[in-house]
């Protein structure tokens, strides 16, 4: 079998180093420059009584906790999809399964990143997470809050978040110990071969994907729920999951493209492209169905307390016109132009989706993060696309790093020669 | 110059993938493959056009999200405006969230019916018809190539199957 590695060349390299420079220089500017305005001249009546005035920093903590979260996720899902692919023994992503496991590379960096983001928070850094202030469970305080009160012990409240952060440690250090796992055992397998190793890939798999299924969406909850405190709802688990799994796809189809572009994987054919395609356009599907059926619930009950939210993130602070593009870009784009077989075997075409719908979902994340963190504030400027590109350039270098340190083909596995034949 | 029909039955898929790829290599055209299974790339060797019922299958779809639209928006907002959780329905974009998930179900609902309907049809798959199998074993373990060709180069063919690993040939009256 095809043994080579990839070469992570210089000129890749200084972009993405390029692209980091950026992101470091947009985060040291948008900290200087963000400063608490005068008066909260965006505040509208009905707007969350959970937060109070405007801090300074907020807005590029939250653009932290967006980067943060969005980029994470895509380090996640890769785990996710390769656990998937060993559960249900799929032989046609065989040949690609190095890509997945160079994408799940970022999953601890991205962890490292989350943590700190989180841990600011609890030493009151910032403010995104109003459950946080200290002042909201006394009851002299005029900041007290009744109904966080009565949600405390979800989060261990009064006794140092305690619940809290037991729970984001167990995420973080389990979906890290599997992913390491994962890709230790093939690489194993890649010398030894044989049947063994895949079956403990699979048990793994099976352990983690219950993990998993918990998880996400409790993680959901706790970093990005919890900023809309007092807010709920039971399908954002759902929504958060579907959001990453299809930032993750996309990542992993355009560094096929990619490495196909550059004359490596010449054993991945047209049949392994459509499949990945097939996988873009059916998780779009599944993220717009999820949007949607979340929006439509709340829409049509009317409950105050319910409603709320999509208030925030329609009328009360000007994000209407984003709302809208994010829902219409994520769901159109791939439905009308990967609907054919043709196009989901067109390099050109799944780029172009690819490209559009990655920003998409980055701007969705936004739209989980924003309206509850920095409300009217919010702009769209140069400090938020300069430290999201900080974080491509972060995820391209590490992604790119990890396909260098193992052949690019899988050596032994299984189904390494059906996958090879594969033809849809 | 009659024409007869050749049906070569083989025990394995590959033999008889291989010795169609060598057929077409020599411009000739395999008629029909019956297999227990779908072989995969079978359509590209022997030459089966595209289907086209993913066309077939948008058509339905759009007739059903029309059919659905009309239907909700004659009962709900012009025979009888009803109003709903404080929603009125005084014209129909006021409430198109409330029609989605229908709109949605009767697409999917149209597109796979007439899919299976058309399919039917186009097969010729309606109760009481015989089936055209011409050879039940097909269903079971073998596989069946059938090629046309002129009495002369009968033997031709013959010799060609049967180096292909055809483990049995016969002659049929061609159609």
């Amino acid at each position: 079998m095809n043994n080579s590695n990839y070469t992570f060349t210089s000129k890749t390299k200084n972009i993405t180093i390029g692209l980091m420079a950026i992101g470091l220089v947009s985060i040291v500017a948008g900290f200087m420059n963000d400063k608490a305005p005068e008066a909260a001249a965006h505040a509208v009546e009905g707007a969350t009584a959970a937060h109070g005035e405007y801090h300074a920093g907020t807005r590029m903590w939250a653009n932290l906790l967006v980067n943060g979260w969005f980029f994470m996720g895509i380090g996640l899902l890769a785990t996710f999809f390769m656990a998937l692919q060993y559960v249900t023994e799929t032989a046609w992503s065989v040949a690609v399964k190095r890509v997945f496991e160079a994408v799940s590379a970022y999953l601890p960096v991205g962890a490292v990143i989350m943590f700190l983001v989180l841990l600011a928070g609890q030493f009151q850094m910032h403010h995104l997470y109003h459950w946080m202030n200290p002042n909201v469970i006394d009851s002299t305080s005029p900041e007290y809050d009744e109904i966080i009160v009565n949600k405390g012990a979800y989060f261990g409240i009064g006794a140092g978040n305690w619940f809290f952060w037991l729970r984001t440690i167990l995420y973080l250090v389990v979906w890290n110990m599997f992913q390491r796992g994962f890709l230790k055992r093939s690489l194993e397998q890649d010398l030894k071969g044989g049947t063994e190793i895949h079956y403990k890939q699979m048990g793994k798999s099976a352990v983690f994907l219950v993990f998993f299924a918990v998880t996400s969406s409790t993680a959901a909850w706790d970093w990005l729920m919890s900023i809309d405190v007092h807010w709920f709802s039971t399908m954002y688990g759902w929504y958060a999951f579907s959001g990453m799994f299809i930032s993750a796809l996309i990542t992993i189809m355009l560094f096929v493209l990619f490495l196909k572009r550059k004359g490596y994987l010449p054993e991945v054919n047209d049949s392994h492209i459509h499949d990945l395609g097939k996988w873009v356009f059916a998780v779009s599907f599944l993220w717009s169905y999820l949007w949607f059926c979340q929006f439509m619930l709340i829409w049509y009950t009317d409950i105050p307390e319910e409603i709320i939210y999509f208030q925030d993130r329609l009328h009360n602070y000007g994000y209407m016109g984003l709302m809208w593009t994010v829902f219409f870009m994520n769901f159109l784009f791939p439905m009308i132009l990967l609907m054919s077989r043709d196009a989901k075997r067109n390099y050109f075409l799944l780029t172009l989706v690819a490209s559009i719908i990655f920003v998409g979902h980055w701007l969705d994340v936004f739209m989980m993060v924003m309206p509850g963190t920095v409300q009217g504030n919010w702009h769209l400027g140069l400090v938020d696309i300069g430290t999201a590109l900080g974080f491509l350039g972060l995820l391209l270098f590490v992604i790119n790093k990890a396909l260098t340190k193992a052949p690019l083909m899988i050596q032994q596995h299984p189904y390494l020669d059906e996958s090879i034949h594969h033809n849809v | 110059m009659s024409k007869v029909a050749i049906h070569a039955i083989y025990d394995d898929e590959e033999p008889l993938m291989a010795t169609a790829a060598t057929l077409k290599s020599q411009g000739i055209k395999v008629k029909d493959v019956f297999s227990p299974f779908p072989i995969h790339g079978i359509d590209g060797v022997i030459g089966v056009p595209r289907t086209r019922i993913a066309i077939c299958a948008f058509i339905y779809g759009l007739t059903g999200a029309c059919l659905a639209t009309l239907m909700m928006w004659y009962m709900m907002v012009h025979d009888w405006p009803t109003d709903i959780g404080g929603k009125p329905s005084m014209a129909y974009y006021m409430n198109v969230p409330a029609f989605i998930p229908i709109t949605f179900e009767s697409t999917v609902l149209c597109a796979a019916h007439g899919m299976v309907i058309t399919y039917y049809l186009r097969c010729w798959m309606l109760p009481g018809v015989k089936a055209k199998n011409p050879d039940p074993r097909t269903t079971d373990d073998k596989f069946l190539m059938i090629v046309e060709t002129s009495e002369e180069n009968k033997s031709t063919m013959e010799a060609l199957l049967k180096n292909g690993g055809a483990s049995e040939i016969s002659y049929k009256l061609a159609h």
